[in-house]
């Protein structure tokens, strides 16, 4: 029971890393048509973003210790980061120890003036260009960004810890009546459920509870009666698109302590996150959310060695696996409407 | 009457093309000799020779494939007579000159394996075929060291293997034309096995995660297989696939399921990303059966643990060569290289040098580039001051023999680079096996192609 417990955490945390980049692919796809395969490269850099403020923030001076030599023999230099000679060691130390959540903010500017410009600057020339196109495109943007990043950050994980205050676990089974330390779940993995769960409910509420949120559906919905309206929507969208830019890059900045960032991330998320959107139902938002925390609890469930005793390697195909059976059910995906991508 | 039909003109003829024939290294300058063994493919005709380095320059062993380059470069270098010798200087055998090789300078072109074995064989043919390779070299994967000595054994070229752990590449995938310095799966777990008994104890249950790809299979296979020889139980070994990137659903079951030890046979990625999880999940504060949970990675590399960060302080592992041993082979190594680059070489950059200098060595001895000549020149060749102590290439499966170390997470770190600490340098004695042993069983070392 303690093992399906512990499961079912994990399916729900990887799920909430699904849900949220297939949220911003949905968003792209509903609004703008197009398929954005450069979605997972906007997670990597949401990432590094939090790798390049930890960087900035333990940026050090060197001074000489005659007393400690380097690994040539040489007297060592020692670093110390300015915000400590600034700050005092102990609150300039804080300071990089929070510096993910502190990333939170760094990145919501920058991934949004990223995914402006990457609508802008290219992606606007392809909405009236087949689909093939943009895939072709976007998926060469996402290997330039890769290649860019792994220039300046190299290819090895880079190390990106959580605060020290969300450090261990939370001692889950206690709460369910099972003996200490028997269900225990890093906190850290929690807090990423719950951001990613009030970034969800954020979207949706932005969506549904403003004018701004209303036109963009309504042009979701019917996109030439709201521009005959008189309403410039391809701004909206434009605004959109940074909106999903930035949600992805949040996922990725939560997510920097779970897994060292480096520079491939985003394309080990990018095809589960189609194959979520899919699931879901092309352009339906609950049904990215919906199939993101699904597909994620069947993963975690399938790579449990019970399970894989009796199908083995089942673990690697498993989303592929329902993705056909749901299709096969339900072409349209679970939530999708008629009349997308439906000529 | 004698039915003998040797007759004196006969006797003399004889006599004198036997003469003739004996007399003949000694009359013969060095350029005859080579032509004598020009039938070998690539065979060098001008004053230039052509050596293929072959490493990752993309995908996530880039780095690791970087500092590969850089060692290839420098050997090269010194070869040429560049720099300051380095290891040349420390080498037991005396053959180099630092007039490159056999008199012809040394130059190279590289190849991007990509970490996969088809892109590795298409850029190892490649530079074979179009660029007239004399030697193929590199690798930072046993699934792609497998793939490309097959790939040279059929072409009729040398590989000499760069990071490659895997007990296959000198067990049952092993070849006449490929031959390994790095040390292999088999050789970590004996080396390692008598430090966790010591600090560990006898009485321990051990969970393992492996990487399902040739080199988990065998580094698991060897590492439970010398832990249960010292009583050590194994609760279970799951196989996780190479792409995994988030291991906690690997990792959660570990949590109640007896075990005290974890067992991460992974490498470079998916180490980085198991020890993290395996961290989160507090593994390492863990009480079981009455003992701290411990977690133990039987291959290391400082550019993992750097990956890895804060995580590994502590863990025990092994690994083929690290910057801070102070004999005069590494210490010569360290100083080209930190001098040239301005950090220590990674175990990666030890092997690839060193592979560089054993080949043009052999080469040197031989008085060939002929592969059949080199590989004999290199089988049972005993050798010392490349910073691994006394090593010997065995003739029956080409694989080094030698010291290894066993590594442990530093907890009081000085540098970026001081992340690992030599707990014990294992004699050679202890990590040897026969060449029947059941783990390097079936395959053929088969006969040198030369390729002509």
């Amino acid at each position: 029971m303690d093992v399906i417990i512990l499961q079912l955490l994990n399916g729900l945390d990887k799920g909430s890393a699904y849900a949220l980049i297939a949220l911003g692919l949905t968003l792209i796809f509903g609004t703008l048509g197009v398929v954005n395969f450069a979605h997972g490269a906007l997670f990597m850099l949401g990432a590094f973003c939090a790798v390049t403020l930890q960087k900035i923030l333990s940026l050090s001076f060197e001074t000489i210790d005659p007393t400690k030599t380097d690994f040539l023999g040489n007297p060592a230099k020692i670093k110390t980061p300015y915000i400590e000679s600034w700050f005092g060691p102990e609150l300039g130390s804080s300071i990089i120890d929070w510096s993910v959540p502190l990333a939170i903010l760094f990145a919501i500017p920058i991934m949004i003036g990223v995914g402006y410009i990457m609508e802008r600057g290219l992606i606007k020339h392809f909405y009236k260009r087949p689909h093939a196109d943009q895939i072709l495109v976007t998926f060469g943007l996402a290997i330039v960004i890769q290649e860019v990043i792994k220039q300046f950050y190299g290819a090895n994980p880079i190390p990106t810890p959580a605060p020290d205050a969300f450090k261990g676990s939370f001692d889950f089974g206690s709460l369910l009546g099972f003996d200490p330390n028997v269900v225990i779940y890093p906190y850290w993995r929690l807090v990423y459920f719950f951001f990613a769960a009030l970034i969800i409910a954020a979207v949706f509420g932005f969506l549904q509870f403003t004018t701004f949120g209303m036109v963009v559906r309504a042009g979701m919905a019917d996109r030439e009666t709201v521009g005959l309206l008189g309403i410039n929507i391809d701004r909206r969208f434009t605004i959109m698109f940074g909106i999903a830019a930035a949600v992805a890059g949040l996922a990725g900045v939560m997510y920097a302590p779970i897994n060292s960032p480096n520079y491939h991330m985003g394309m080990d998320f990018l095809v589960l996150s189609f194959v979520v959107v899919v699931v879901g139902g092309m352009g339906s938002l609950p049904g990215a959310v919906l199939a993101g925390f699904l597909l994620g609890i069947l993963e975690s469930f399938s790579s449990m060695n019970e399970i894989k005793q009796i199908l083995p390697g089942i673990d690697q195909i498993i989303i592929y696996l329902v993705a056909i059976i749901i299709l096969l059910v339900r072409p349209r995906g679970l939530m999708g409407r008629k009349g997308v991508m439906e000529d | 009457m004698s039915n003998s039909n040797f007759t004196r003109r006969g006797l003399l003829k004889t006599s004198a093309m036997a003469g003739g024939a004996l007399a003949m290294p000694t009359i013969y300058d060095g350029s005859v000799w080579a032509d004598a063994h020009a039938g070998y493919l690539n065979a060098p005709t001008g004053s230039t020779v052509t050596l293929g380095f072959n490493v990752p320059q993309s995908g996530p062993y880039a780095d690791e494939g970087a500092d590969e380059l850089r060692a290839y470069e420098l050997a090269v270098e010194h070869l040429n007579g560049g720099g300051d010798g380095g290891m040349m200087n420390t080498f037991s055998s005396k053959a180099l000159q630092g007039n490159g090789i056999l008199g012809k300078k040394v130059e190279f072109v590289t190849g991007d394996t990509q970490t996969k074995s088809d892109a590795a064989r298409a850029s190892a043919k490649s530079m074979i075929e179009k660029d007239g390779a004399i030697m193929i070299t590199g690798g930072s994967s046993s699934g792609v060291a497998v793939a490309v000595q097959g790939l040279c054994q059929e072409a009729g070229v040398i590989f000499m293997a760069g990071l490659t752990h895997s007990n296959d590449t000198t067990g049952k995938d092993k070849k006449a034309n490929g031959f390994r310095h790095f040390f292999n799966g088999y050789m970590s777990a004996a080396a390692l096995a008598p430090v966790l008994k010591a600090r560990y104890g006898t009485d321990r249950t051990a969970y393992h995660l492996t990487a399902d790809y040739t080199w988990g299979w065998t580094q698991q296979e060897s590492i439970q297989a010398a832990t249960e020889a010292m009583g050590w139980k194994t609760a279970n070994n799951v196989l996780t696939p190479l792409a995994t990137t988030d291991f906690s659903s690997y990792v959660a079951p570990v949590l109640n399921s007896g075990a005290d030890v974890l067992v991460l046979n992974h490498y470079g990625g998916n180490m980085v990303n198991s020890l993290t999880s395996a961290v989160q999940f507090g593994l390492r504060e863990k009480q079981v059966n009455g003992k701290n949970f411990e977690i133990v990675v039987p291959l290391y590399s400082r550019l993992m643990a750097k990956g890895a960060g804060e995580n590994v302080k502590g863990i025990f592992g092994s690994t083929n060569w690290h910057w801070s041993l102070t004999d005069e082979g590494s210490k010569a190594f360290v100083k080209s290289f930190g001098e040239k680059y301005g950090f220590p070489p990674s175990q990666a950059a030890h092997t690839c040098y060193v592979q560089t200098m054993l080949y043009a060595d052999a080469a040197e001895r031989a008085g060939t580039f002929n592969p059949c000549g080199i590989a004999e020149a290199l089988e049972g060749f005993k050798f010392d001051g490349l910073g691994n102590g006394e090593t010997e290439y065995r003739a029956e499966d080409h694989q080094c023999f030698k010291d290894v170390l066993v590594v442990k997470g530093k907890d009081n770190p000085t540098s970026e680079f001081d992340l690992l600490e030599i707990v014990e340098i294992t004699p050679r004695a202890q990590v040897e096996y026969a060449v029947d042993h059941p783990m390097f069983a079936g395959g053929e070392l088969g006969k040198c192609n030369p390729g002509a």
